[in-house]
């Protein structure tokens, strides 16, 4: 083909550039959709419950990930300090996944079972009441808002459909699970599970 | 990688490259049985037109360069499907060189410091400077980067202790972590009535400015129920955690508020353990901070 045709004839361009720009993404991404470390659970991994899965959307609604990543490197230094490197495995039902990129808090990865649910809860409210050296801002109204008829059990179909494993059982009881619980206690079940399943003395 | 992604990656990641180098070969000069080398081409846009040139010799051997990077690239690291690469890298392997490469330099002074008894040890500067470092990755977040802890969380420094001073009971504290748990007493007190007595009970025992009549009130029932825990002396059990009353250090705040509601309300207090999270020489050297605080 005449490379002039191809400058002068816009739709052949566009479908040029369109092609040449996807081949990265072809190589790199589209083969990762196929290979087991990246799409089967880590061993004993089990979906959220209602309650953490509830956290997790209050994790996303308040934009923890623009200062929290949740994904550790397989770097020395932050093995140290945040515990065993992040795996695929842990991500497959994340819809969607919460890596972050930016960390202007440490990295929640492996935050799971490190401090006691009061700390998260005081820590939530008002940072500066345990780290006084904290610059995370208050998150009080978590703890005014409760659940009620949530619609916990929609959200676990829509990621039952994306492939997390809910049963119907799960689903309907969704909402029983979370009726009466605050959002702050929501997040608070998030918390201690992240990183929990992934065990690594340092 | 099964052999039919090797071939779906090797097909776009080798024919990307040979397609650049295609590119650069058809460019190398315009077509020149049209136009001779330097002429101008048969347009012109306000006036400017493009004159047939190569492109600059630089550039293209920038382009050569690239590709020539690339292919020395592949064939060194993993990136032609379930090709390994010569050079065998993979992230978690440079991972382990690192971890084993720390071991070696830091392996032999963890052990040294390990088999020092924490008493020893607590004298030795650097040992304790570096359980310094660990305790403000790993305790600082509940503790305070001053070891003072806080609101409900001891502060380490004052020789006051809730389950013991002991190097191997902070060893024992840090690897297993603790739960204390006092009941909430509201109906057990005698209602509001009963726990503002016995808010004055307690305060006696440090010798605070109290309402003697109403402490006195709550003796009784002092000595039947507190006592359990707290001892008859107000000294605390270091067994179950439960604080000495009788120093004036308040865990969860001093004022006559703060001792009414956790007498009404109770509290299960919680260190989680970190026998799963850290190394039994990490937690030695912690254990050595700790211990260094107060003695």
């Amino acid at each position: 083909m005449n490379l002039e045709t191809a400058e002068k004839n816009l739709p052949w361009l566009v479908v040029g550039i369109v092609f040449v720009i996807s081949l990265g993404g072809l190589a790199e991404i589209v083969p990762l959709m196929a290979q087991p470390v990246t799409q089967e659970p880590v061993a004993g991994m089990k979906p959220l419950t209602p309650l953490q899965l509830e956290g997790r959307d209050i994790y996303i609604r308040e934009g923890c990930v623009g200062c929290h990543s949740q994904m550790i490197r397989p770097l020395r230094a932050e093995t140290e300090r945040y515990g065993h490197y992040s795996v695929a495995g842990e991500s497959v039902w994340d819809h969607p996944f919460l890596w972050g990129s930016k960390r202007t808090g440490p990295d929640l990865a492996r935050v799971g079972g490190r401090y006691s649910d009061d700390w998260h809860r005081e820590h939530l409210i008002n940072p500066r009441a345990v780290v006084p050296e904290s610059n995370m801002p208050s998150f009080p109204w978590l703890a005014d808002a409760t659940y009620s008829n949530a619609n916990t059990g929609d959200k676990m179909n829509a990621l039952r459909a994306v492939g997390v494993p809910y049963t119907d059982e799960d689903i309907a009881g969704a909402a029983a699970a979370v009726e009466g619980k605050t959002e702050l206690d929501a997040m608070v079940a998030y918390l201690q599970q992240l990183g929990t399943h992934l065990k690594a003395r340092r | 990688m099964t052999t039919g992604w090797t071939i779906w990656v090797d097909v776009i990641v080798l024919g990307s490259l040979f397609g650049c180098a295609w590119l650069l070969w058809i460019n190398r000069t315009a077509p020149v049985e049209r136009v001779g080398k330097g002429e101008p081409m048969e347009h012109e846009y306000d006036g400017i037109q493009e004159l047939n040139n190569p492109l600059p010799a630089w550039w293209t051997w920038l382009f050569v360069i690239t590709i020539v990077f690339a292919l020395i690239y592949l064939a060194l690291y993993p990136g032609l499907g379930s090709y390994q690469g010569m050079l065998g890298w993979t992230s978690h392997g440079q991972h382990q060189g690192e971890v084993e490469e720390a071991q070696a330099l830091y392996g032999p002074l963890f052990d040294k410091y390990a088999a020092t008894p924490i008493a020893t040890l607590a004298q030795d500067e650097d040992a304790v400077e570096t359980g310094s470092r660990l305790f403000l990755n790993h305790c600082s977040q509940c503790h305070g980067s001053d070891a003072r802890g806080g609101d409900g969380y001891p502060n380490l420094t004052d020789d006051d202790w809730l389950y013991g001073g002991a190097p191997e009971t902070i060893v024992t504290s840090i690897t297993n972590g603790r739960i204390g748990n006092m009941p909430g007493l509201a109906a057990a007190v005698g209602g509001d009535e009963g726990v503002a007595n016995m808010a004055q009970y307690v305060i006696s025992l440090s010798g605070r400015d109290h309402d003697a009549a109403k402490a006195q009130q709550a003796a009784s029932t002092y000595t039947t129920l507190c006592v359990v825990c707290h001892g008859a002396d107000g000294k605390g059990n270091q067994a179950v955690g439960a604080p000495n009353l009788t120093d004036d250090i308040w865990l969860h705040g001093g004022r006559i508020d703060d001792i009414e509601y956790q007498i009404r309300t109770g509290r299960i207090n919680q260190m989680p353990a970190h026998g799963n999270l850290l190394s039994k020489e990490k937690i030695h050297l912690l254990a050595t901070y700790v211990y260094s605080l107060s003695h």
